[in-house]
């Protein structure tokens, strides 16, 4: 019997037989020799202690997704490379977190190591790593996750996110801070839509900020950990990040209250409510950190794709300056040093 | 275990050829075409599980950019798929031009390789692989209905996506283990993934038949003719009902998020629902199909629309916990299966022979711009009202539609019936 092209079955079938070894041996030998080698630096040539002191305060940040660190005085210097690699990272007090996805299907660890690298704890967390903070004293630790809407036939760009706070204290965990009592302009409110993210911690190590949406509006909240509570603050504030001495917060905002046309970094005053643009002009999808009283780090993407920690001062004035080339993910030992 | 059946030399069977011993029998032609879907199923999906990651954690990018990436075109392909009917009932080359939405995308799983970090090269990768999947698509749905018996068309579809639910479900295991094997390298997925799709489009080339049909008379349909097709009260009917299928869908994102809101279950279940519906999928579309074939088309797309009624009446419902969650998956999936290709078997043969192609893809396309409306909707509806409030309102919409429906297409859903006059 002929087939479709006029071929025997026989032949049709030696064909695509032969195909398929063909291609198979095509992606499979791609895929072997895709395999990384041992690029990652290990071994005694690594400085392990990615915030060695002994020059002075260093910014921690990742390079190519490898964890390592540069003095604050010297950020264009000699860069100290650990064997850790993460998607984001944030070092404070005596604790370094690291989040890491494990499988493309959305499965990620939390890792918390201390000063010397060693693991102190590792949860499993689903969603794609996103934001990272450790509180000022290296007690508390908090994360957001994108959660993939699934398949990317469903348009729209359907993500939601879930911060997560980890106690490391006490091993108290909250995978998500929604699971909390809120608070909306005085009333208490509940939503399926609620989405919150980018969590900062006050010095107490119990307050703290983040960001809720619900309802088209993107608040900025304040949240007690301990009765597992939320209210909101103000609104149109993303991505907080509350100064050293507890008054200002770093956030950036929505361009005409529409994140399509991107953001704007702008420091808040909490007391007067004051709020005023810093002087980068372009568009920062970044939680700040403080390097001090006075500067605000942040990363920022090129076209190509590398990523840049910049530096710009807190009250709008000056401009921004590249601080650590092809790192992200920064963050500062003891800001005020 | 259809292997015997591959050999026959007629693609289409008789109706007196399906004895007691070949109840799950298809054509041969049906059979190549459902496997050169599972392989091309296995293809995308690999890809569709990876890029997420790929784009933010490979390429750093922001959820926006993400979204806009994921948005990009769809409108474009859905007009493709429009175009790439009327060409294949024009050229009479049904097989070339699935086989071109075929290649396309397997061209652009190549595409993400070379595009590199530019998010605008992997915008043009994305729209390349669903224009594919647009021209496709009707040209294969005009060609399973054209090796099939009219009788049995319901098990045809249901064989063919059962086998395409196959694929999308081994898809993302087999990018697992090509990740596994590469070492977390993304470049290698992309590989394997076209190595696959490549090989769809060879058993393709290889074993699935035309139907060209007589050369029709005097060169070749005018568009003027395709625009016909709308004069056809049938048509015209299976239109709307696919549309009010469609904008009675809120879509899966939203039903896995009420689920999970509802039974506050812990992330790392969250992935697994999909898995639920598609496994509830793929084992029941051939059952639904053959159902289908014996007690009517219009009785199993209503029970459809039924089954989705309940998934969004349980969602606002007292039950909870696991019986829930059991109960949404598995009705869940018996609306996709009683109405994903049970409406195709059912249109088809409404549409004459010459411009089926164009028909199925008027039938797809009406269903695919009303979900996109209704997603957004309802996403608006759940902002503004609560989720409670739209999930009312899913319930009104797929009422709406079962009504509707019913009215539109009673008499008409025999599967025996042919087109109904011209008016």
């Amino acid at each position: 019997m002929s087939g479709p092209s006029g071929l025997s079955l026989r032949a049709r079938g030696v064909i695509a037989g032969s195909a398929a070894a063909l291609l198979a041996v095509v992606a499979v030998g791609y895929a072997v020799s895709a395999r990384p080698g041992p690029s990652a630096p290990t071994g005694s040539s690594v400085v392990a202690d990615a915030t060695a002191r002994d020059g002075g305060p260093r910014i921690q940040v990742l390079s190519n997704g490898v964890l390592s660190s540069v003095s604050l005085q010297d950020p264009g210097g000699p860069r100290n490379l650990t064997s850790q690699r993460c998607d984001r990272a944030f070092a404070a007090g005596d604790t370094i977190g690291c989040l890491r996805p494990v499988n493309p299907l959305g499965a990620t660890r939390l890792v918390v190591l201390d000063r010397a690298l060693r693991e102190r704890r590792s949860i499993p967390l689903t969603g794609f790593p996103n934001r990272l903070r450790v509180s000022a004293s290296g007690r508390m630790v908090a994360w957001t996750l994108f959660i993939d809407g699934h398949s990317y036939s469903s348009s729209g760009g359907g993500f939601s996110t879930r911060a997560g706070i980890l106690d490391t204290r006490t091993g108290t965990l909250t995978e998500s801070v929604e699971g909390f009592a809120a608070t909306v302009n005085g009333r208490p409110y509940q939503a399926a839509d609620m989405n919150v993210w980018g969590v900062t911690f006050a010095d107490d190590d119990n307050r703290f900020y983040a960001t809720m949406s619900s309802g088209g509006h993107r608040y900025l909240i304040e949240g007690d950990f301990a009765a597992r509570t939320f209210k909101t603050v103000t609104d149109g504030v993303e991505c907080p990040s509350l100064s050293p001495d507890g008054t200002r917060i770093a956030f950036k905002a929505a361009v005409g209250g529409d994140p399509a046309r991107g953001w704007r970094l702008s420091v808040l005053d909490l007391a007067t409510r004051a709020t005023v643009a810093l002087a980068e002009s372009r568009s920062v999808d970044d939680q700040a950190i403080w390097l001090n009283e006075h500067t605000v780090a942040y990363g920022l993407q090129r076209s190509d794709g590398t990523n840049d920690v910049w530096a710009v001062p807190a009250d709008g004035t000056g401009g921004p300056r590249r601080l650590v080339s092809g790192a992200n993910s920064p963050s500062v030992d003891d800001p005020g040093l | 275990m259809y292997l015997s059946t591959i050999s026959r030399p007629k693609p289409a069977a008789g109706p007196g050829e399906t004895g007691r011993r070949r109840r799950g029998a298809v054509s041969a032609n049906v059979f190549a075409l459902g496997t050169v879907s599972m392989v091309t199923d296995i293809s995308s999906e690999m890809v569709t599980a990876i890029l997420p990651l790929y784009l933010i954690i490979g390429l750093q990018l922001s959820p926006a950019a993400y979204g806009a990436v994921d948005g990009a075109y769809t409108g474009a392909t859905v007009l493709l798929g429009l175009v790439g009917g009327y060409l294949a009932d024009r050229v009479r080359r049904r097989k070339a031009v699935a086989g071109v939405g075929y290649g396309l995308s397997a061209v652009a799983k190549l595409g993400f390789l070379a595009a590199g970090g530019s998010v605008a090269a992997i915008g043009l990768a994305v729209t390349a692989d669903r224009a594919g999947k647009g021209l496709r698509s009707a040209p294969r749905d005009a060609l399973i209905t054209l090796s099939t018996p009219p009788a049995q068309l319901g098990r045809a579809f249901g064989v063919h996506r059962t086998m395409d639910g196959v694929g999308a479900f081994i898809g993302p295991l087999v990018a697992l283990a090509v990740l596994a094997v590469a070492g977390q390298q993304y470049d290698a997925v992309f590989v394997t993934s076209f190595c696959v799709a490549a090989f769809g489009v060879l058993i393709l080339v290889l074993f699935v038949r035309d139907h060209r049909g007589p050369v029709p008379q005097a060169g070749s349909l005018s568009p003027r003719q395709a625009a016909g097709l709308l004069r056809i009260a049938g048509v015209r009917r299976a239109m709307i009902a696919a549309a009010l299928l469609g904008l009675a869908t809120i879509g899966d994102g939203f039903v896995y998020l009420l689920l999970r809101h509802r039974e506050n279950m812990a992330d790392v279940w969250f992935p697994l629902l999909a898995v639920g519906t598609s496994l509830s999928y793929l084992l029941l579309a051939t059952p639904m199909g053959a159902l289908a074939d014996r007690v009517g088309r219009l009785p199993v797309t209503l029970g459809g629309y039924g089954a989705l009624i309940l998934v969004y009446l349980m969602l606002l419902g007292p039950v909870g916990g696991w019986p829930l969650v059991v109960a949404v998956l598995v009705l869940y999936g018996i609306f996709y299966a009683a109405t994903n290709g049970v409406l195709m078997a059912l249109a088809a043969p409404l549409m004459p022979e010459r411009l089926r192609t164009t028909g199925l893809a008027l039938v797809q396309t009406c269903q695919a711009v009303a979900y996109v409306g209704s997603s957004v909707f309802f996403g608006a509806a759940w902002q503004f009202w609560g989720p409670t409030a739209a999930c009312v309102f899913a319930v009104l919409a797929g009422g709406v539609a079962i009504v509707a429906t019913a009215i539109l297409l009673f008499g008409i859903n025999r599967p025996t019936a042919t087109v109904e006059a011209t008016s």
